[in-house]
């Protein structure tokens, strides 16, 4: 006669053990995905983004008001700049959240520099899309136009 | 109250430093890039606001400082993409250490040709 002994840990023995039934779904799989796939974008955008900004022509002495309104006036580096602040700023929010999760053992430390963390988040992305969109690179200023070729005349 | 110290998961070495150095290159960047949406919405205020700040930044301490972050950059992207290759690659948790060796290699090259540029420019007299 054989006896069959349960596995300890099964679910039935070891509620506790539990791996499936009442869980967050599959956020954290989906954030670990994430990184993935922004990383890669984030690799092109921020390349791009640093070559043209810092090693072409005369690199960050061209950098001023007028070289970004060059920019934002074409819609190529506008979505290529909210691309980037988007998942720039997603990808480093989750990896922040990743070392809260890690370091902060109490819990209301760590529900408190989530709340701080996702606030400061939200703040940049709302207002950084805010100035792509409602930015105005041919300002009038004192009734004169700035100069600025990809200006109307 | 301090926790009781206990084994630990820490095994040293390419793996583990990788990892350290993602991490604290990671929070950098972060850090640097509130500053840095922050500093660029002053397009938004005025032409000037913006021109004066980003004219504070040109001095050769911030020329170091923005050949540090292009640093930490090149590496956690280098290394971000050591750490795919080690998640979706069959053999690539086998090569890690190859490919830690791979992304410093790079490192070095892209860092190097990256000073000469930047530093010639924002030191340089203009």
């Amino acid at each position: 006669m054989t006896a069959t002994i349960d596995s300890p840990r099964s679910g039935k023995n070891s509620p506790q053990y539990r791996r499936t039934g009442a869980s967050r779904g599959n956020f954290e799989m989906l954030a670990w995905l994430f990184m993935r796939l922004s990383g890669v974008v984030l690799v092109v955008l921020i390349f791009g983004h640093l070559f043209v900004n810092l090693l072409v022509g005369e690199g960050i002495h061209a950098i001023d008001f007028g070289f970004v309104a060059g920019k934002w006036a074409d819609p190529f580096w506008q979505i290529w700049d909210l691309a980037m602040l988007w998942l720039a700023m997603l990808h480093g929010t989750n990896g922040v959240r990743t070392i809260i999760n890690d370091y902060a053992e109490k819990d209301s430390t760590r529900l408190w520099l989530k709340i701080v963390l996702y606030a400061a988040t939200t703040v940049i992305i709302v207002l950084g899309t805010l100035v792509i969109f409602t930015f105005n690179p041919c300002p009038v200023v004192d009734g004169v136009p700035l100069p600025g070729g990809f200006c109307p005349a | 109250m301090p926790t009781k110290p206990a084994g630990t998961l820490y095994r040293g070495r390419e793996g583990m430093w990788s990892w350290v150095g993602h991490r604290i290159t990671g929070v950098v960047i972060f850090f640097f890039l509130l500053v840095h949406v922050l500093d660029t919405s002053l397009v938004r205020v005025s032409p000037e606001a913006y021109t004066a700040v980003i004219g504070a930044y040109k001095n050769p301490l911030m020329a170091l400082g923005e050949t540090g972050l292009v640093a930490a950059i090149v590496f956690h992207a280098f290394n971000g993409l050591r750490i795919i290759a080690v998640d979706f690659w069959k053999k690539g948790a086998k090569y890690q250490r190859q490919m830690l060796w791979t992304v410093l290699a790079l490192w070095v090259v892209v860092m190097v040709g990256f000073s000469i540029r930047h530093l010639s420019l924002a030191l340089g007299g203009h």
